[in-house]
């Protein structure tokens, strides 16, 4: 009986050692451990033995049989493995095939320039607001301190509806707008379109966009207004950028200044970007005027306030590096795309 | 405005700085520099040689040989001048040196012509001799400089000086911004007062003496002002017995160097006051003026005038006139008249200083059409006091120059001048705005540099007459900062917190451009203004509310001249420029307002109403187009059933392939293939779609809030639905009846098939739908399915449809 059962598991053994695939192994399953292998034969031959050597006999068949099981699965595992491992290897890809894009729209820099200055502002605690672009007179001048015969209000400047009405050349007339409602303090920023009788070139258009700040509260001085807009620079154009206030003249903010900042191009070596200057003029500012501040109905001797007038176009032809502000208003789709 | 720096050291005789300190310190206090330029950057070894004979060229017919003695030696060289003589003292630049350009006067190289001893045509020539042009400037500034050939030093110039020196050229020229404000700033004693407070140094302007014999000018002249509301003063001198000369070099170097040409002393004098002090003068022949008698009005509309550019001038009733006893002498503050004109054989003169009011010269000068020097000052407002210092100025240099017999006495015809403004000297108002902590010193030392006078005792500031700009403490807060220095001020932030962000519309917005651009449309900026025959190529009838426009008065043109009130102009121009350009597959959107007036003419605010403006051609179709209007109206919450209705009603737009877009109840918008007839317009030669969302109609329906609903737990049941149906019936009514009848338990319809051709009747079209049912409580049982199907398939049936088998 061992004799018998050595004999089948060594063939076994020979057999499965052999199989080179899935099907042979279930063969040699079926011929050995099936309902008529020959495993199974040796069971049905129990009857002849003893039946004190049963219990002997019966533990030798079993452990035969669960020998060959763990060695049959073993090897059908390994056999599995190599095939799939024969597998992926046909199914390799070449990974530098182009990619399929899902063809995404493109944003315009204006809107990405813009989308940067609200952030910046948005997080110090400034409010978006909007102003009308058809404006009147008194709004977009005279309230901000622009008399009846300034050179600014020249037809040659200013798009004119009638005598009142006209398109606004600049974006100051939503601090008038805000401060008129009467609740204080303010901290705004108002982006829009503004409009200036300049024939269309390379750095001039007839409509543009500027991005107006304003803010209004007890105690604000000039000391604010440079914090705020070196923190401004500083975010948009790298913690590097150096700030510069030139006194300058507006009408609606004494003292007025201009902030250059250093380029960012040389950071402020001289380049041909800032025209060997190390430095580019980038916005407008000033402590508003309390002749406005009285128009508005706010006491100027209670509240004082700053106000700061940024170029959109400017910003987005100096940062992606435009050279000609046609491009802009073209909408050439190989403009927009690298954007 | 440009000024020379010699000129500004004759009044700050201790500034010693160079030219790029000068540049960043005057820029830092206001005065900004745009630029500048060095007059003798590229003139060197340049000395005074005296020619001490000349022989023939062996060789060259036009050459000649000079031995030329330069002080420290003689030296050989070889020149083509005409004008060349023995004796003749000239500019010499030595071997190594360099000039700024050619003889010729065409413009000069960046970097100068270097000269190198050499030999021409084999004779030896160890530098050059040069003219005016050759040194970087010409005849008009030199006028001694002959017309052809070498300059030439006067006799008694030393021989081997510095040339350059002797020509005023080693000096910077300075380019200054000036803002509108500072009025003082377009003269040279305005700016040299900034440089003196700029450096701390002392300022020191000419003195002006009295000047005149015992005649009094009153017995020459009379002035009458009858439009002193466009002239507050008028001043008048009179100089007798004028000998008419050249300037000395000093002045004519000063006005060569601020870019005036020298003419002869007496235009010299105005023109040498005007940039001093900012005061246009001007100079009449006393023996032209008709009555001894200045008058000065208003003139008649139609009437016409000869400028002493010999140019005929239309005149009119706001244009103030300098006129004598008869006829007009000048336009006044802008040009004066040919009649009056001063010649070499003048013998008495008549000098004028006088305010106008600039605003009024501003539009005079434009609608003559003749902007002068003059003008230029004038519209910016000058400061009666100045007027009269400036005639007695030019009085003294008459005198210092041997120009003629001045006249004494003065006619003055003005109205009161104002007194000088006296504010409050209030130190902590100026510390708190500028959130500084400067002395009461501090602040007064530079008060006083700037003329400011400072009552310790009232604690009061008296402003002086030229600073028209300082009429609040705010106004003075800045003249201590400037000097203070902006840079010093400390950085800080506003006190107090605040909540930043977006307004509603704003988000909306920002969601159409993130929708958009997830669906491939790439953002266009337009213009606002546009063509009136936008209306024509988008077919907008005549009679249309459309072409009810907000017009601009003085467009750039009639294509800027109307404001839009449809919003596609611009995205088709830019698809058209696309198309023309051959960039396949082009999708663009806008977000920009259109501007419907709510009367003509405009007397008030138009509606601005944001138009969220889709457009594309190449791949897709309407309903790829539709796709698009419906992911951004689920994005911003207008989650319920949006109506499409096909009316044929815009014009613009295929006839049988545009909807207007409706929720509930509102239109929110349209949607369409673009009218073939439009599409020729443009010239764009393929299918364009659009779509226009009024955004002040779809912002009120907007949410950004999102509820969870659970997710089904009980299984869903399906049926489809094969039906014939009449062509003229739309999916959207079908839809309507499945979704009316289907009950709660219907949780989706959708058409996943349309037929029309050979198998289907003519007049029918096949449609298939798939509807799913479920309930969310339990497990739907044949019977509520039954039902459901039972109720729709009637409902059907009345649209004429019919199952297919």
């Amino acid at each position: 009986m061992k004799e018998a059962l050595n004999a089948i598991r060594q063939q076994a053994m020979d057999q499965i050692k052999e199989a080179t695939s899935p099907e042979k192994l279930n063969e040699i399953r079926v011929a050995i451990l099936g309902k008529k292998g020959e495993l199974t034969n040796i069971l049905k031959s129990m009857k002849d033995v003893a039946p004190e050597d049963r219990p002997k006999v019966g533990q030798m068949v079993n452990d035969t049989r669960a020998e060959i099981e763990n060695v049959l699965e073993e090897a059908k595992k390994s056999l599995e493995s190599a095939l799939r491992a024969e597998r992926l290897k046909a199914e390799t890809i070449d990974v530098t095939l182009p990619a399929q894009k899902m063809q995404l729209g493109h944003r315009h820099p204006n809107t990405i320039a813009l989308e940067e200055i609200e952030r910046v502002f948005i997080g110090m605690g400034y409010e978006v607001v909007e102003g009308p672009e058809v404006e009147k007179d008194y709004y977009n001048f005279e309230a901000l301190n622009i008399p009846a015969d300034h050179p600014a209000k020249d037809e040659q400047d200013t798009f004119y509806v009638n005598g009142d009405i006209l398109l606004r050349t600049q974006t100051s007339g939503a601090q008038v707008h805000e401060m008129e409602k009467g609740k204080l303090p303010i901290r705004m920023i108002s982006p829009g379109r503004v409009f200036r009788a300049d024939e269309v070139d390379a750095t001039h258009s007839p409509s543009f966009h500027q991005v107006e700040g304003l803010v209004i509260d007890k105690n604000i001085t000039f000391a604010d207004l440079k914090g705020t807009l070196v923190a401004f620079a500083q975010q948009m154009f790298g913690a590097e950028t150096k700030v510069k206030f030139r006194p300058h003249h507006f009408p609606f903010t004494e003292p007025s200044a201009e902030m250059d900042v250093s380029c960012f191009k040389c950071g402020g070596k001289g380049c041909r970007f800032c025209k060997g200057e190390g430095w580019i003029e980038i916005l407008g500012c000033g402590m508003v005027h309390p002749h406005v501040l009285e128009m508005c109905h706010i006491d100027p001797e209670e509240y004082t306030g700053f106000a700061f007038g940024v170029g959109l176009e400017r910003i987005a032809l100096l940062k992606y590096e435009i050279d000609d502000m046609r491009l802009l208003y073209e909408n050439d789709y190989r403009f927009l795309k690298q954007f | 405005m440009n000024t020379a720096l010699s000129w500004i050291k004759a009044y700050v005789p201790d500034l010693k700085c160079t030219d790029q300190e000068y540049m960043d310190a005057m820029t830092l206090t206001g005065t900004k520099v745009e630029g500048y330029e060095r007059r003798d950057k590229n003139l060197e070894k340049i000395v005074v040689g005296q020619i001490e004979s000349i022989e023939r060229h062996p060789d060259a017919d036009k050459l000649v040989v000079c031995q030329v003695n330069i002080g420290s030696e003689v030296i050989q060289i070889v020149t083509g001048a005409p004008n060349a003589e023995v004796g003749m003292k000239v500019p010499v630049v030595l071997d190594g040196g360099k000039v700024a350009g050619g003889h010729d006067g065409s413009p000069l190289p960046e970097n100068g012509v270097p000269i190198k001893a050499g030999k021409l045509r084999g004779v030896p020539s160890a530098g050059m001799m040069c003219s005016i042009e050759e040194l970087g400037s010409d005849r008009n500034f030199y006028p001694e400089q002959p017309e052809d050939g070498l300059y030439v030093f006067p006799e008694d110039t030393e021989v081997g000086a510095d040339a350059v020196e002797l020509l005023g050229m080693h000096d910077t020229i300075f380019e200054y911004e000036i803002t509108s404000n500072r009025v003082d700033c377009y003269s040279l004693l305005g700016i040299a007062r900034e440089v003196a407070a700029t450096f701390k140094l002392p300022f020191v302007p000419p003195v002006i003496k009295e000047t005149g014999n015992d005649e009094d000018a009153g017995s020459y002249i009379s002035v009458e002002v009858k439009d002193p509301d466009l002239c507050p003063r008028y001043t008048a001198r009179v100089v007798k017995n004028v000998k008419i000369a050249p300037s000395p070099k000093w002045m004519q170097r000063r006005l060569a160097a601020s870019g005036i040409r020298p003419i002869n002393n007496l235009v010299d004098i105005t023109n040498y006051v005007m940039v001093e002090l900012g005061q246009p003068m001007h100079a009449y022949d006393l023996s032209t003026i008709a009555g001894k008698k200045i008058i000065v009005k208003r003139a008649n509309d139609g009437d016409e005038f000869v400028t002493l550019d010999g140019q005929t001038r239309k005149l009119d009733s706001g244009m103030l006139m300098i006129c004598d006893g008869e006829k007009p002498v000048g336009l006044a503050g802008i040009m004066g008249g040919e009649n009056s004109m001063i010649t070499d054989d003048v013998d008495t003169v008549l000098f004028e200083a006088a305010t106008f009011i600039g605003s009024n010269i501003r539009k005079s000068a434009k609608r003559a059409g003749l902007r002068t020097d003059a003008s230029g000052i004038f519209e910016k407002g000058l400061d009666p006091r100045n007027a009269e210092v400036a005639i007695n100025r030019a009085c003294q240099l008459i005198e210092e120059l041997g120009c003629g017999e001045v006249v004494g006495g003065i006619v003055d015809v003005k109205e009161p001048l104002a007194d000088l403004r006296v504010l409050p000297f209030r130190p902590d108002k100026y510390n708190a705005l500028l959130g500084t902590d400067i002395s009461e010193e501090d602040m007064i030392t530079i008060f006083e540099k700037l003329e400011l006078v400072y009552d310790a005792s009232a604690r009061t500031l008296t402003i002086p007459s030229f600073r028209q700009d300082l009429v609040g403490q705010a106004d003075l807060a800045e003249e201590v900062a400037r000097f203070f220095g902006y840079d010093k001020i400390p950085t800080t932030l506003p006190g107090g917190n605040a909540l930043g962000g977006l307004p509603h519309k704003l988000r909306v917005e920002a969601k159409a451009r993130d929708i958009a651009e997830y669906c491939g449309f790439s953002q266009a900026y337009v213009y606002s203004f546009e063509s009136p025959k936008v209306f024509d190529k988008l077919l907008i009838p005549a009679d249309s509310p459309l072409r009810q426009t907000v017009t601009i008065s003085n467009p750039l043109g009639e294509d800027f001249s109307v404001m839009r009130t449809v919003s596609l102009n611009g995205i088709l121009t830019s698809l058209a420029t696309n198309f023309n350009r051959r960039n396949a597959n082009v999708r663009l959107y806008e977000l920009g307002n259109v501007y419907l007036p709510k009367s003509v003419p405009v007397t008030d605010y138009p509606d601005e109403r944001m138009q969220f403006t889709l457009g594309f051609y190449g791949d897709g179709d309407f309903f790829t187009m539709k796709g698009v209007v419906e992911e951004f109206l689920d994005s911003v919450g207008l989650s319920e059933k949006r109506t499409y209705t096909a009316d044929g009603s815009l014009p613009f737009l295929h006839p049988g392939r545009q909807a207007v877009i409706t929720y509930k109840g509102e239109k929110i918008g349209f949607l369409g293939e673009l009218h073939p007839q439009v599409c020729d317009n443009y010239d764009i030669g393929d299918k364009v779609y659009v779509a226009v969302l009024d955004m002040p109609a779809v912002v009120p329906f907007t949410s950004f809030d999102h509820r969870y609903e659970g997710i089904a737990r009980f299984p869903a049941v399906s049926r489809d639905l094969s039906m014939v149906v009449p062509k003229t019936v739309t999916a959207g009514q079908i839809e309507e009846v499945i979704e009316q009848r289907g009950g709660k338990i219907l949780e989706e319809c959708k058409l996943f098939d349309v037929y029309e051709g050979a198998q289907i009747l003519t007049g029918y079209k096949s449609m298939a739908y798939k509807l799913t049912f479920r309930a969310k409580d339990r497990t739907l049982e044949d019977a509520d399915i039954t039902g459901a199907m039972k109720k729709i398939l009637n409902g059907l049936e009345s649209l004429g449809i019919e199952l297919r088998s």
